[in-house]
């Protein structure tokens, strides 16, 4: 049966069902209703709520209870995203699995509190210090929350790392129909890691500092080679009409929905244009591009930003195709009408540009 | 003969890396001797820092979870937030609860969380090289207040205990010294009495612990262990500050 | 002899601390260098020591055992 729900409630129903048993969170727009939501509900059932101090406080709560062998999360928007920069490098080198939400917002600095999704490059390439990454999921429906959520407690899990969650402010804040019944009874993970006192065992200590250099290299290609087993399995991505098309369109999340109803208004006029949509920003569907690159020649990059997964696209296509590009930022959300009158323009000037 | 004073069972067999007359030494021996008094090992877990104490998990053999600078009290609340009946404590240097972990400190006392705090004060960043510190004394010469610590320009002496203190949430605040051997008695005492206030889950326990830092302070460790007594401490009031029964 | 201390020196670091509280000055720093480089403490053989034990818990390295009677 079919709820209707704010992406930010949904968001916080799915993780309460994935296990979470921990969240911590600081009040930023536009993800305050997750953060009121899991008040109410892990309230609710006993499990652990707390308003920190601060979006540091947050993520350092979320690394004690990590540690402590617990499914923890923490959300915020992309001021707060900047400061648990240091904790998600923390985690990633400590090996330990968190969920962390960034509901992104117009930037930078201040910015506003309109979706946008200028934090592409921050979640991607990883805002914290040193040599890691962190699995990035950017779901583009209240409905595709409940299928990103449970398996982001997953992977953190399986593969010990933090798992980035990228939405934007109009994913937590938008209302739609959405069902639950898709998420199943968390799977039990070894936790051989964790500090519960050390009874019966030898004492471990979790820990990133590492003097010998010997030491510190080896433990980043232990990492890297995680990263790599990362994005030979758990790329994910969608495709919408790419079999004839003569154009692909590369948009993600809400940037996704607004390409699609272009799309549709494009076909109707017998324009080929398909489209690309990464579900997984990182690691990011290069193969899937290489593959189209062989017969399309023209690739269309919308992002709510001034130009951030472009440079992902440019990396896959290799000099390949001829990359278009549309980038609102500030946290402007185009309609699917004006979004299809600019892709329609660059079609027409691609084709024209063919034929001579 | 038979031994009566040896390497408490819970402190690896390690060399320390601390300076000579270091204060830490000291510190590190008393928790050890305390968790092994009260059978703590099966249930400590320690939180170390950024600065000078972030080794102790080179040498306590409990569970010990390095955590970024300042991030103590918040790192620790998720751990016995998870874990209620371990008994969770956090080492903290006088830049890691006073200046960068202000924040995370003050909102751990003040939520009242059921974790102890270790607060080494030894008025100076030791590893870094003997910059100013909150809690560095009015006039006192570091690297980074070469003239001498202006309160103008750098502000005064932080005294923790008594800040946190005019939290409700606090339960057991007591500052010591370890410059003598009946202060380190006294040490020892408190650091027992503040675990108790945690394992009877009476609240927030933090023993603020004055410590000589020979090298920063460019004297020798006994002249270092008589500063305390004789200028340190008169800034730093050696007492209980807080004790809700 | 009421009691006896052994100091490890290869923990000790010549800080002193033990000699200056010693009640009855049975320590002095030797003219042993340890691996470390520094000058050791060490126990200057007498009946006098009770054991007290005030050395060990100075000590910031637990280089000293004490045994007693």
């Amino acid at each position: 049966m079919k709820k209707l729900m704010s992406g930010n409630a949904a968001l916080g129903e799915a993780a309460i069902l994935s296990g979470c048993m921990c969240y911590f969170g600081y009040p930023i727009t536009p993800q305050n209703e997750l953060t009121e939501y899991m008040a109410k509900r892990m309230t609710e059932l006993g499990r652990v709520f707390i308003q920190s101090e601060s979006e540091i406080a947050a993520i350092n709560m979320v690394l004690g209870a990590s540690v402590a062998g617990a499914r923890a999360m923490t959300s915020s928007s992309s001021p707060g995203m900047s400061l648990k920069q240091e904790g998600i490098s923390y985690l990633a080198a400590d090996e330990l699995p968190a969920v962390v939400v960034d509901m992104v917002r117009g930037g930078p600095g201040m910015g506003n509190i309109s979706p946008a999704q200028s934090d592409y490059l921050q979640a991607t390439r990883g805002g914290g210090h040193g040599d890691y990454k962190t699995i990035v999921l950017a779901p583009g429906s209240v409905q595709e929350l409940t299928e990103v959520i449970p398996l982001a407690f997953d992977l953190a899990d399986q593969y010990r790392n933090p798992v980035v969650i990228l939405g934007d402010g109009m994913l937590g804040q938008m209302m739609e129909p959405v069902d639950f019944d898709n998420i199943v009874p968390p799977k039990a993970y070894p936790k051989d890691y964790i500090l519960t006192g050390a009874k019966g065992r030898p004492s471990r200590m979790v820990r990133s500092l590492l003097f010998d250099t010997k030491e510190e290299e080896e433990h980043n290609w232990k990492l890297v080679r995680k990263y790599q087993r990362m994005e030979q399995k758990e790329v994910r991505y969608e495709t919408f009409l790419i079999d004839d098309a003569e154009m692909v369109v590369v948009a993600y999340g809400i940037g996704a929905r607004i390409a699609k109803g272009a799309i549709k208004r494009l076909r109707r006029e017998n324009m080929k244009v398909g489209m690309v949509r990464p579900i997984t920003a990182w690691p990011f569907p290069a193969a899937i591009l290489q593959e189209l690159a062989k017969t399309v020649h023209e690739f269309f990059v919308f992002e709510m930003s001034a130009g951030q997964m472009i440079e992902d696209v440019k990396l896959a296509l290799a000099g390949k195709g001829h990359i278009h590009f549309y980038g609102r930022p500030g946290g402007v959300i185009p309609t699917p009408v004006e979004l299809y009158r600019i892709i329609g323009r660059h079609y027409y000037t691609a084709t024209r540009r063919k034929q001579q | 003969m038979k031994k009566v004073y040896t390497r408490p069972k819970t402190m690896k067999d390690v060399h320390f890396h601390y300076c000579p007359g270091c204060g830490h030494g000291i510190i590190n021996r008393l928790l050890m001797e305390v968790i092994d008094e009260m059978g703590l090992r099966d249930t400590a877990i320690c939180v170390a820092p950024a600065g000078c104490g972030m080794l102790v998990y080179n040498y306590f053999d409990i569970d010990t979870l390095e955590s970024a600078h300042g991030r103590g009290a918040a790192v620790a609340t998720g751990i016995k937030r998870v874990r209620p009946d371990n008994l969770v404590f956090s080492y903290q240097g006088d830049g890691d609860l006073a200046a960068i972990g202000t924040a995370e400190g003050f909102h751990a006392a003040n939520r009242g969380e059921p974790i102890t705090v270790i607060f080494v004060n030894n008025g100076v960043y030791g590893m870094t090289g003997g910059q100013m510190a909150p809690t560095t004394l009015t006039d006192q010469v570091t690297t980074t207040t070469p003239e001498g610590r202006d309160p103008i320009i750098a502000g005064h002496p932080v005294r923790i205990c008594e800040v946190f203190s005019m939290l409700d949430g606090t339960t057991y605040l007591e500052r010591v010294t370890v410059n003598k051997p009946s202060a380190v008695a006294k040490a020892k005492k408190a650091i027992k009495k503040a675990f108790q206030c945690q394992l009877d889950g009476k609240g927030f326990s933090l023993v603020e612990i004055l410590s000589p830092c020979p090298t920063n302070w460019k004297m020798g460790p006994v002249e270092s262990c008589r500063w305390i007594d004789d200028v340190m401490s008169k800034q730093f009031p050696i007492g209980v500050v807080k004790d809700i029964k | 002899m009421k009691g006896t201390i052994s100091i490890d020196p290869e923990r000790c670091k010549g800080c002193g601390l033990c000699i200056e509280f010693c009640p009855k000055k049975l320590i002095a720093i030797s003219d042993r260098l340890n691996m470390k480089g520094y000058f050791v403490a060490a126990f200057t053989d007498g009946n006098e020591c009770t054991g007290c034990a005030t050395c060990a818990v100075m000590c910031p390295e637990v280089a000293i055992e004490v045994m007693r009677t």
